[in-house]
């Protein structure tokens, strides 16, 4: 009666069962036939919890083969804990490569954002969602939204949009910011912020798209047109940041705000770590050897800055060395 | 100087090993073995069986353990890996009427055939803390008798004699049962996709649900037509074989709820069926899932649908626990971009809002910041 | 200018089991009329309007609608995509509650500007233009077009329940006792108004009414309806004037002595 725990629990390449990863499969090509049109599948529960990236974890486990090369991030970073967690899994369970490196991965597992570096054909963008529906904050039945999809009836889309305009005098949606795909479906960009948008048109990757806990698998295939929903006369615009990157002074790239102390010190710096530290060692990069005091040194300085930005000290940070933010 | 958040892989190790060490506590108290935890803890074993899906009392204990008595996070544990498992067919339906009884209450009649049996029951126990369990001492074996085996038909069998309860739900002829854990869900869904949702639900949830029918939200008044816990028989289908192969035997609770009706557009006047079954003992959960059942066949019986367990799509996207907890969960997780683009957005409307509000003040403002 | 009917109904019936919803209602609706179709709770009427507005699909018989290029349409035939896109344009349904009509979250611009962006009118600037148009034309102040239809009084978000259905300019429009509910005072504003507006856009209409006052200052066209059936029809004024069936009689006397 004594249970003997390492004997019972042994587990398929890349944690699913080939019947399962055969199931899902034919659920992502289905999507990539209906490019934004949200497949129902099957999801199993994962070993990590729903609205944890289940649904891209499954998408990941379903296509994932011995030469594959994996990249995880979580608000753009390599390093953040779930992405950490979901990388580590992987060198377990399908004991493939993982890099942080975006030009190099073959796969690249997302949560929040889409890298910097452009992704090139060949390589699967696949995105964690949480809310696959696009009109559940409008309509909560999935009966009724369903119907809608299919009858096209995207009205009341729309009409959000021209709320928020009447409100706020702007379109006040900043992330998940509901795009068309290829001129049919209205889709949820998972929660990216608005800025990584434009990034999703005719792309040459191949974006695939999970949700979980909701059970639904949908694809935009390269170079499909995503559309952002707007009006003629309120264009969607991204977000802009009126400075650089406090580290590696790029510009036009997405930044999170890092506090530095409790007087209301702060910086910004990419949210997309690669980017951030390739930047900031390649050698052609401005910044190499002598770093510039202030920040965008050497750069196109064409952005105002508005707020003055912390000095930088010369010396690299080192890996391994930081902390939780101070 | 600020240097970039790092060691992410370091600090989830560090954080595990001292989950290892909490879940150990105090190495002078001796480990606690996984058959004491089946012997002891049987009703929180039998809990995480049936709503992690999975029939295995050493799993579900050794789940139990790893999760530090945390029984929605032992289902869980349950769950990942029961999904890994291969499928190698579907037993047959299990036949209740011959169940091995060991306990079988009915609140209709008094007396029926079969009688009524109490089994081990918390009822009728005085809850008043006993200081000799934590004395740890011995406790006398139950008195046993031998008695004939005797036939104990079901309370809806009898009711149907007389054609006053609905006949038991058929399917259409070419129905084949679902599986929630093989198909996606859709709505509306058929009832045996809706029980299978029940049966693995949430029992806090269902029973919260369920105790709101009582009170008038969907009312359904129900009866215990009959509860019954005891082990049934898993047989299955080969093909290769004339009859039915016995694969062993699974314990169960079945609770059929005998609810009035006066009859609607749809259906006839006569008693209603709502029906629930988990693995294990759990009254509590099988008569909750009962009154859901009943409630959430509003439609099929034309009854409005006024209340919150009638509503198919919320009763059933929300009662399952693993989802739940994940999803709630999850807003632990780093949300850095999207707060960003919100602080961008609430900060640029802020600055408009005192440029209207207060137009010298931001001009100012404008200027000692250039 | 037309020698075609926009809408042709044949022999519908629907039936609630063994009970009759409304049973063999023929007839023809002419561009530009209104029709009234008047009867006590529980007549028919209302299934008889659910039925044409394909909310609710008849048991038997047919109803065509001349489509916009000429062609007439068998609508119980149509793809419900088909119908919902011509609900949203050529047609209107004036709901007696009307909360039933708008959205009660939405500002009173966007209640009107939806069917617009719902054809693909992408425009603000040009949509809230129309909105305010519209709201002046069924005298909502333009200033009440960012508050939502709960800050309303009955009358005005039946006012708005008008506009948001005539903004995509629709031929026919469905009414279901548009004054229902409403003070005596009101109803006779909203009257004035509905009639005005159906004459300037040449609106045809179907009214189901128990007021026979509204389907006298409304509508050119009548039928009476009992127990399901069309007892008389004819022009509004004749049926009111000299009412040939006895149920009509009785109608008219009973309600005109009042």
């Amino acid at each position: 009666m004594t249970a003997q725990p390492k004997d019972i629990a042994t587990y398929n390449f890349a944690y699913l069962d080939e019947q399962t990863k055969r199931m899902i499969r034919r659920a992502i090509l289905k999507g990539i036939a209906i490019p934004g049109y949200q497949v129902p599948f099957a999801s199993r529960e994962m070993p990590m919890p729903y609205g944890w990236g289940t649904g891209g974890v499954q998408v990941t486990a379903s296509i994932i083969g011995p030469g594959d090369v994996l990249k995880v991030i979580d608000q753009g970073a390599d390093d953040t804990t779930n992405a950490v967690s979901i990388r580590a899994f992987f060198k377990k369970v399908a004991n493939v490569a993982v890099t942080t490196d975006t030009a190099s991965a073959t796969i690249i597992q997302t949560r929040h954002r889409i890298p910097e570096h452009p992704l090139t054909a060949g390589q699967v963008l696949v995105y964690q969602v949480p809310i696959p529906e696009p009109l559940r904050f409008l309509e909560p039945r999935e009966t009724e939204t369903r119907k809608m999809h299919a009858l096209e009836e995207y009205g009341l889309m729309h009409v959000k949009l021209y709320e928020d305009i009447a409100k706020h005098g702007r379109i006040a949606t900043t992330y998940a910011y509901p795009v068309k795909v290829e001129g049919r479906y209205v889709m949820d960009p998972s929660p990216t912020p608005k800025f990584d948008n434009p990034k999703m048109h005719r792309s040459p990757a191949l974006q695939l798209f999970g949700a979980g806990r909701e059970k639904r698998i949908y694809a935009v295939p390269p170079f499909t047109e995503v559309v952002s929903l707007d009006f003629e006369d309120h264009p969607f615009e991204v977000q802009t940041f009126d400075q650089p990157c406090a580290l590696c002074a790029a510009e036009n790239v997405y930044l999170d705000e890092v506090i530095l102390d409790d007087h209301g010190g702060h910086m910004f710096v990419c949210s997309d770590t690669d980017h951030c530290e390739k930047r900031r060692n390649a050698p052609t990069s401005p910044l190499w050897g002598g770093r510039a005091e202030g920040a965008g040194g050497g750069l196109d300085q064409s952005t105002p800055h508005s707020t003055p930005t912390p000095a930088l000290r010369a010396d690299p940070p080192h890996k391994g060395e930081g902390k939780e933010k101070q | 100087m600020y240097v970039a958040v790092k060691g992410g892989e370091a600090a989830i190790a560090n954080a595990h090993s001292l989950l290892a060490d909490r879940r150990r506590g105090d190495r002078s108290v001796p480990a606690l073995r996984l058959d004491q935890i089946v012997e002891q803890l049987a009703l929180g074993v039998d809990r995480v069986m049936s709503e992690g899906s999975l029939y295995d009392r050493e799993l579900a204990a050794l789940a139990i353990a790893q999760a530090r008595g945390d029984l929605i996070e032992a289902i869980f544990l349950v769950r990942a890996y029961r999904t890994t498992l291969p499928r190698f067919g579907y037993t047959k339906p299990i036949d209740t009427d011959n169940m091995l009884v060991e306990r079988r209450v009915s609140a209709t009649y008094k007396d029926l055939p079969g009688g009524q049996l109490l089994g081990p029951t918390f009822d009728y126990t005085h809850r008043l803390l006993d200081p000799e369990l934590a004395a740890g001492g011995d406790v006398a074996e139950p008195l046993q008798r031998e008695t004939e085996a005797q036939a104990m038909p079901r309370v809806s069998a009898i009711l149907a004699r007389e054609g006053l309860i609905e006949p038991d739900g058929e399917m259409p002829q070419d129905h084949i049962p679902g599986d929630i854990t093989r198909e996606p869900l859709e709505f509306p869904m058929a009832r045996d996709i809706r029980l299978q949702a029940l049966s693995r639900g949430d029992e806090g949830f269902l029973l919260a649900l369920g105790y709101s029918t009582q009170r008038g939200y969907a009312r359904n008044h129900p009866f215990v037509g009959e509860i019954r816990i005891g082990e049934v028989e898993l047989e299955l289908d080969v093909p290769e074989l004339p009859f039915a192969v016995p694969l062993g035997t699974v314990r169960v609770t079945e609770c059929q709820m005998v609810n009035q009706f006066k009859g609607s557009a749809k259906a006839p006047p006569q008693f209603t069926r709502g029906y629930g079954l988990v693995f294990g003992q759990s009254e509590r959960k099988a008569m909750a899932m009962a009154l859901c059942d009943r409630a959430l066949r509003a439609t099929e019986l034309g009854e409005d649908v006024t209340a919150a367990a009638q509503d198919e799509e919320f009763v059933i996207s929300h009662s399952d626990n693993v989802q739940a907890t994940g999803f709630v969960e999850h807003l632990k997780l780093p949300h850095y971009v999207d707060f960003q683009a919100e602080l961008d957005l609430v900060r640029r409307m802020r600055a408009e809002y005192d440029a209207r509000e207060n137009p010298v003040k931001a001009e100012e403002k404008r200027e000692a910041a250039e | 200018m037309t020698d075609e009917p926009l809408l042709r109904v044949s022999a519908l019936s629907k039936f609630y089991g063994s009970r009759v919803g409304c049973d063999n209602v023929s007839f023809d609706l002419w561009p530009g009329e209104v029709l009234a179709v008047v009867g006590e709770s529980g007549s028919g009427k209302t299934t008889l309007l659910n039925c044409l507005s394909t909310r609710l699909l008849p048991s038997s018989g047919t109803a065509s609608y001349r489509m916009r290029d000429g062609q007439f349409r068998e609508l119980y035939r149509m793809s419900e995509a088909e119908r919902r896109f011509l609900m949203r344009t050529d047609w209107g349904f004036v709901h007696q509650n009307p909360a039933d009509g708008l959205r009660m979250t939405v500002s009173a611009g966007a209640n009107v500007g939806e069917r617009l962006m719902a054809v693909g009118d992408r425009h603000y600037g040009k949509i809230r233009a129309t909105a305010v148009d519209w709201l002046s034309r069924v005298e909502i102040d333009e200033d009440r077009i960012d508050d939502e239809p709960r800050a309303f009084s009955g009358g005005m978000r039946q006012r708005l329940q008008i506009a948001r259905n005539l903004v995509t300019g629709p031929r026919l429009v469905f009414m279901d006792e548009p004054t229902g509910g409403l003070d005596v005072s009101v109803q006779a504003r909203l009257l004035d108004l509905l009639r005005g507006l159906v004459t300037d856009l040449g609106l045809a209409a179907i009214v189901v009414t128990h007021d026979l006052a509204v389907a006298r200052l409304l509508s050119q066209r009548m039928m009476v309806m009992k127990d399901g059936r069309v007892v008389e029809s004819g022009l509004t004024d004749r049926v009111l004037d000299d009412p040939r069936a006895p149920y009509t009689q009785l109608l008219v006397s009973s309600i005109l002595q009042v």
